[in-house]
């Protein structure tokens, strides 16, 4: 779409672009250079000479278990992100729906959770599920299930996926609600009169016209999963326990802050910038010809 | 809804009422925890009820901060937290507005170039980039100010294009009116343009806010002096530390203190947030 009025200057634009160019030039495009030219290089162990070797550092993270293991916590900790964030948001979403009184006064209580940090939303569950003082692995101990995140990987990623889901549950349960009101209510009168019950309208009928909302609000909370949710793993397990909950992203940051491995840290990232680029194509693929059946 | 089924209706209260129970849980904890004294907060089980030390621990938290590994009040985190997430929102709206203000209404070459390179910026998020970008930053001398915890962060093509997309809606008329009228560019911009983007400034500003408020990897890697220290980074730091007695108390009050202003600004703000977030989307 363009404009068909516009006004001739000469030097303005690039007066008012400026700013917005010279930070992306400087932020954006110089470090994203920089990985990708890094990632090219072996840096000595002692620092100052660096080697440029192409691919060697990709080679030898294909080869590396440590991070097939990370890719691999990565796909099961997103899969389990979205797959119950969904679930209960949509739940959620579509019992609001149904109740016209209070709907909105349940909105205000289920928006909130946006507003908090990731990594504040880490140290709140760390806390309930805390082994010496949580009260929810007090309950748990209670019924006999010994609960103690910092030992355990399972429960380990178990309690991060918890605490992600219920920061992007606001998010997920907006798009939903949204989605639900602007489905016309005749098409819904229309099918009770046939003589459809709660459940088959809601299958044959809201499910399918919900599912535009629903591809995209997958590919969103994926790309949450794989890199919104730094600041709830950092504050819970630091990755741990023994790399149970490293995703690739904190896996990027431990080696290139914590190891100091520039090259290696530099392929990663700019496999994860691959993986971005294609999922953003995705969205804006599903967001150009909403999927409908 | 089509017909009336108590049942349904029941079920629906219920389940809904279930789910912001569950969800407004942790933070209930985390307030129970915060109006204790460290005593009580260090056996299980720990009170579900408040307890009356409320006042006493949110002073000592804002004033002196609580300390194990260096104590920063948290009055001077906050601050920083709000300067970092003013600067972020405004800092945002204002080279988005202007360089959406170019694209959509001059013709010049190399504009669909320009267009584009801020289009790629949508794609990666800083934690993707972060050890370059940290490299940048620190080889211009930016660690440990005020213009490296909020200048890197406003590099984002999402304020532009929801700009863009408003400035696309402003009817022609309006333009060629300006024009009929002898308005220069810039005169149009102040007088007709940014009075008209109001509501999705506004809305543009909530998310921003959030954004910036609860940034942490960020601040974590480039503040080493403890006056820069945001309030998000100081919870999590805090909660981290495993040696000697747990304050719970004071770490939970540092943690409503840390939730409480983005989550007073979603709720005051619900319209502009559920707009903001509807749009920024598109």
């Amino acid at each position: 779409m363009e404009k068909r009025v516009t006004f001739n200057e000469r030097w303005l634009p690039y007066l008012l672009l400026g700013p917005q160019i010279i930070i992306t030039l400087v932020f954006f495009f110089w470090p994203s250079g920089q990985a990708i030219y890094q990632s090219l290089l072996i840096e000595d162990a002692f620092g100052g000479n660096s080697k440029f070797v192409w691919f060697e550092n990709f080679a030898q993270l294909f080869r590396d278990n440590s991070y097939a293991h990370s890719a691999q916590v990565t796909v099961v900790f997103s899969f389990l992100v979205a797959a119950i964030g969904l679930g209960v948001s949509l739940l959620l979403a579509v019992m609001a729906d149904r109740i016209i009184r209070g709907a909105t006064g349940y909105k205000t209580f289920l928006v909130w959770p946006y507003a908090v940090a990731p990594a504040v939303a880490g140290v709140l569950w760390g806390f309930l599920f805390n082994p010496s003082v949580g009260i929810v692995a007090w309950m748990l101990q209670g019924i006999g299930i010994e609960f103690n995140y910092v030992i355990n990987g399972n429960q380990a990623l178990m309690l991060v996926v918890i605490a992600a889901v219920w920061n992007q549950i606001s998010y997920n349960f907006l798009f939903f609600l949204a989605g639900l009101q602007s489905i016309p209510k005749s098409l819904i009168e229309a099918a009770a009169i046939d003589g459809a019950g709660p459940s088959r309208r809601f299958w044959d009928i809201i499910f399918p016209l919900l599912s535009p909302t629903g591809f995209f609000l997958l590919v969103v909370n994926i790309i949450y999963a794989f890199f919104g949710t730094f600041g709830v793993i950092d504050s819970l397990t630091k990755g741990g326990p023994a790399k149970a909950t490293e995703i690739l992203v904190f896996k990027v940051y431990n080696d290139g802050f914590r190891g100091q491995d520039l090259g290696g840290s530099s392929a990663q990232s700019v496999i994860l910038m691959i993986v971005v680029i294609l999922l953003t194509f995705v969205q804006f693929r599903f967001i150009e010809r909403r999927v409908h059946y | 809804m089509v017909e009336n089924r108590p049942f349904l209706t029941v079920l629906g209260h219920l389940i809904v009422l279930l789910g912001v129970i569950i969800i407004a849980f942790p933070v209930w904890m985390t307030f129970v925890a915060s109006t204790h004294s460290q005593q009580t907060m260090l056996q299980s089980p720990i009170p579900v009820l408040p307890g009356p030390h409320l006042i006493e621990n949110y002073t000592k938290v804002l004033t002196e901060g609580y300390g194990r590994v260096g104590s920063t009040p948290v009055l001077m985190t906050l601050t920083n937290s709000l300067i970092m997430a003013l600067g972020v929102a405004l800092g945002k709206i204002a080279i988005s507005i202007i360089s959406a203000f170019a694209i959509v209404y001059f013709r010049f070459p190399g504009r669909m170039y320009f267009f584009w390179a801020i289009f790629v910026t949508l794609m990666l998020p800083v934690e993707v980039r972060i050890v370059p970008t940290y490299g940048v930053v620190a080889s211009l001398g930016m660690l440990d100010s005020y213009s490296g915890l909020i200048i890197p962060l406003i590099a984002s093509a999402t304020a532009t294009f929801l700009f863009r997309q408003f400035f696309l809606s402003v009817p022609d008329e309006l333009t060629e009116a300006a024009r009929v009228d002898g308005a220069s560019p810039m005169r149009f911009f102040w007088d007709i343009l940014l009075p008209m983007s109001r509501t999705s400034i506004a809305a543009l500003f909530v998310i921003q806010f959030i954004y910036g408020w609860n940034q942490y990897l960020w601040p974590l890697l480039i503040t080493t002096k403890e006056s820069y220290y945001t309030v998000v980074m100081t919870v999590s730091r805090q909660a981290n530390v495993v040696d000697g007695v747990p304050s719970w108390n004071l770490l939970m009050a540092m943690a409503m203190l840390a939730m409480l202003p983005p989550v007073l600004v979603v709720v005051f703000m619900q319209r502009q947030f559920v707009r903001g977030l509807v749009e920024t989307e598109k």
